[in-house]
């Protein structure tokens, strides 16, 4: 589904991921693990065609077709859905008539018939019980005053409705309380099926115990240094990052 | 003779064929506006209220200060500028009070609601007490002139307790001149809200479009204790016209006015709006949005001034702005010694959709008092790029996502609007506009 080959990407002129692989089948869950300043945040950016991040070199294919040269628009309608660490705010945007408006513009692009009010409404309602998305919080403007873990259920319930191919979730547990990361993962993991892939950037393992990885891939300066199955998450929570540091050995290696 | 005297001779000379009816006092007060524009003349950009509005195009045309003959308009002409549901209307044609076209039926008792001219003999005790209190025409130049030449306008009395169900709009259409100089409209309006009142008034300003003209246009309100006004300013004049415009209110204790001042047409605009809070708890909101594109420049001045405690002031103004358009924003608040507990906010924001466009902005603040709350911000910029892609990461095209962004930034002022047609009419009016000037981004 997703194919990174040597991703290459600068910020501001700085190079910040310095060749990166990662291969992600339908079904699969990876999880990006790394410490701060690693690249995790600039892969996910980069993926979904964040202005700001420049690719300097490598390709990144999904389904076959390159990602790269698409808009971050096209890439949301084809199917790839990046969940935002920092949610922005948009005042004046009502949230139920943006989430009809994205919906719709996928819709569109496979030739599917628009949504009408009515049937919207009854999506939304569908959804929004798993996320235990309040209905006021649809008539608010996008984000405007949410709360950090209102922001991120907001995330995850755009993602429910648009039901991506690939969702990238970007630091998705960052700033939840174990209430608010409980009803995440039960939104992502109740999406999990064979068609569907993630990658999940996270700093910490937590999130991993509630949305349990196929395989885990450690970030460092720029790289992916180590890669394993679901315990080796564990492995970095009682070692922490510093024996996998690009260029230190491993302690006991 | 000095120079700035003798460029003022041809103005000097309309003000010469001002009107000699009404009572004799109406005629001293013309006589009397007539010295002061004599003595002020135009204001220049050395004026600081005027420093960033050159009125030098109107200063040096000539203009025909009234139609030789009455113009005469039909129910059709009206058809683009009345929202649906204005069911009580004022119509003043070239500053003149149309019976034909105005429509006032089952008004509360004791409303009154049309000509101006007719007013002043007729409800004189009212007339004479407000007419030119509020418009300082001895230091605005603009007012002087349209207090001496304005010879009718729109009046609107509501009497104490009574409640205007149905918003009364005021329409003051401006034609083109059939022959010679283009024509200039001494528009005036009177409004006196009764104690306890309760009223909508919308005043909407239009002209054939295209054509050149010069609407002057002079409103004073008078807000008694306790009365509550939604006060609408629909400026759509043609897009080659010259407007300028001030609104003065008197506001005294526990009333509540709020003034919507949307400006969306012509060639060189100038609207002021001054808030005189004079009694404890008055309360004023002072909205506005404002849309300018091509070559065109419209300045919006306001002032409220807080002269007694416990008076509460919001203040939110937005503009767009698109090709080479420049705009100026002045927003001063005073808030004088005795005006303790003041709340005042104010808020102003500009989008600039092109590179060529700009603003000069300047929040006033003036604080005399010393148990005050006083806030201002001001925000002028292109749109939020984060906000953009954001949107797009979603899915929405680059301009789906642009356009959904301007219309929120011009939602926040168009939600206020409390009559729905109107509110309605404005969305569609201004996004009408608004398409036309990203069409011309996009092709360019």
């Amino acid at each position: 589904m997703l194919e990174i080959k040597n991703l290459q990407v600068a910020v501001e002129g700085n190079l910040i991921l310095k060749g990166v692989d990662l291969h992600v089948k339908p079904g699969e869950v990876h999880a990006i693990m790394g410490p701060n300043g690693s690249g995790k945040s600039t892969l996910a950016r980069a993926l979904s065609g964040h202005p700001q991040y420049e690719v300097t070199g490598g390709e990144a294919r999904f389904e076959g077709r390159d990602l790269l040269d698409m808009d971050p628009d096209e890439r949301a309608r084809e199917g790839v859905f990046m969940a935002f660490q920092y949610p922005v705010e948009i005042a004046g945007v009502n949230n139920g008539y943006f989430l009809k408006a994205a919906l719709n513009a996928k819709r569109k692009h496979f030739g599917q018939p628009e949504l009408d009010a009515m049937e919207f409404m009854q999506l939304i309602r569908e959804k929004a019980k798993v996320l235990q998305i309040d209905q006021s919080m649809l008539s608010r403007s996008v984000n405007e005053g949410f709360s950090g873990g209102e922001k991120k259920r907001n995330e995850i319930f755009q993602m429910a409705l648009l039901e991506p191919k690939l969702a990238i979730l970007d630091e998705t547990d960052s700033g939840l309380d174990i209430d608010a990361l409980r009803v995440v993962s039960d939104g992502v993991n109740g999406m999990r099926n064979p068609g569907r892939a993630f990658v999940v950037v996270t700093h910490y393992q937590r999130l991993l115990d509630y949305i349990v990885p196929d395989y885990v891939h450690v970030l460092s300066a720029g790289r992916i240094v180590k890669s394993g199955g679901k315990e080796l998450a564990h492995e970095l929570e009682k070692k922490g990052y510093g024996w996998l540091e690009a260029g230190t050995q491993p302690v006991g290696a | 003779m000095t120079q700035v005297a003798e460029k003022l001779q041809p103005w000097m000379a309309v003000l010469e064929q001002r009107g000699t009816d009404g009572p004799r006092w109406l005629q001293d007060m013309r006589a009397r506006a007539a010295t002061a524009f004599a003595e002020l003349g135009f204001p220049t950009n050395r004026d600081e209220e005027w420093r960033f509005t050159s009125v030098a195009p109107i200063a040096s045309a000539e203009f025909q200060a009234a139609p030789s003959a009455r113009v005469s308009l039909g129910e059709p002409d009206l058809a683009g500028f009345l929202y649906s549901g204005s069911e009580h209307r004022i119509v003043i044609v070239n500053g003149l009070f149309s019976a034909e076209l105005s429509r006032a039926p089952n008004l509360p008792q004791g409303v009154r609601a049309g000509s101006l001219a007719a007013a002043v003999t007729e409800h004189p005790e009212v007339a004479q007490r407000y007419l030119g209190q509020l418009a300082e025409f001895n230091t605005r130049a603009f007012s002087a002139l349209n207090t001496a030449l304005a010879v009718d306008g729109a009046y609107v009395y509501i009497p104490d307790g009574v409640i205007l169900e149905q918003p009364l709009q005021l329409l003051f259409v401006t034609t083109g001149a059939e022959s010679g100089a283009p024509l200039m409209a001494n528009v005036r309006t009177l409004i006196v809200a009764g104690d306890r009142s309760q009223s909508r008034i919308v005043e909407t300003y239009v002209g054939p479009p295209g054509s050149v003209y010069f609407t002057n246009a002079v409103t004073e309100v008078a807000m008694g204790e306790g009365a509550v006004m939604d006060h609408y300013k629909v400026q759509e004049e043609s897009q080659a016209a010259f407007h300028v415009a001030s609104m003065h209110v008197h506001a005294v204790r526990a009333s509540n006015f709020s003034s919507h001042s949307f400006s969306l047409g012509g060639r060189l605009v100038r609207n002021d709006v001054n808030a005189h809070l004079d009694g404890e708890g008055a309360e004023c909101t002072l909205n506005g949005l404002y849309l300018a594109d091509g070559e065109r420049h419209v300045d919006n001045h306001t002032e409220i001034d807080h002269a007694k405690a416990h008076c509460p002031s919001h203040e939110i103004y937005k503009g767009i702005l698109g090709g080479k358009a420049r705009a100026v924003f002045n927003g001063k608040i005073l808030v004088r010694q005795d005006a303790q507990k003041t709340d005042a906010k104010q808020t102003n924001r500009a989008l600039l959709l092109t590179a060529d466009a700009s603003i000069n902005t300047k929040p006033q603040l003036e604080i005399f008092a010393d148990d005050v709350k006083c806030t201002h911000g001001a925000a002028i910029g292109q749109l939020d790029e984060d906000a953009l892609f954001y949107l797009r990461a979603r899915g929405l095209t680059h301009f789906e996502a642009r356009d959904m962004l301007i219309h929120a930034f011009a939602g926040e002022i168009l939600e206020r609007v409390r009559i729905e047609p109107l509110r309605q009419a404005l969305e569609a009016e201004l996004y009408a506009q608004l398409a036309k000037d990203l069409a011309e981004i996009d092709g360019a």
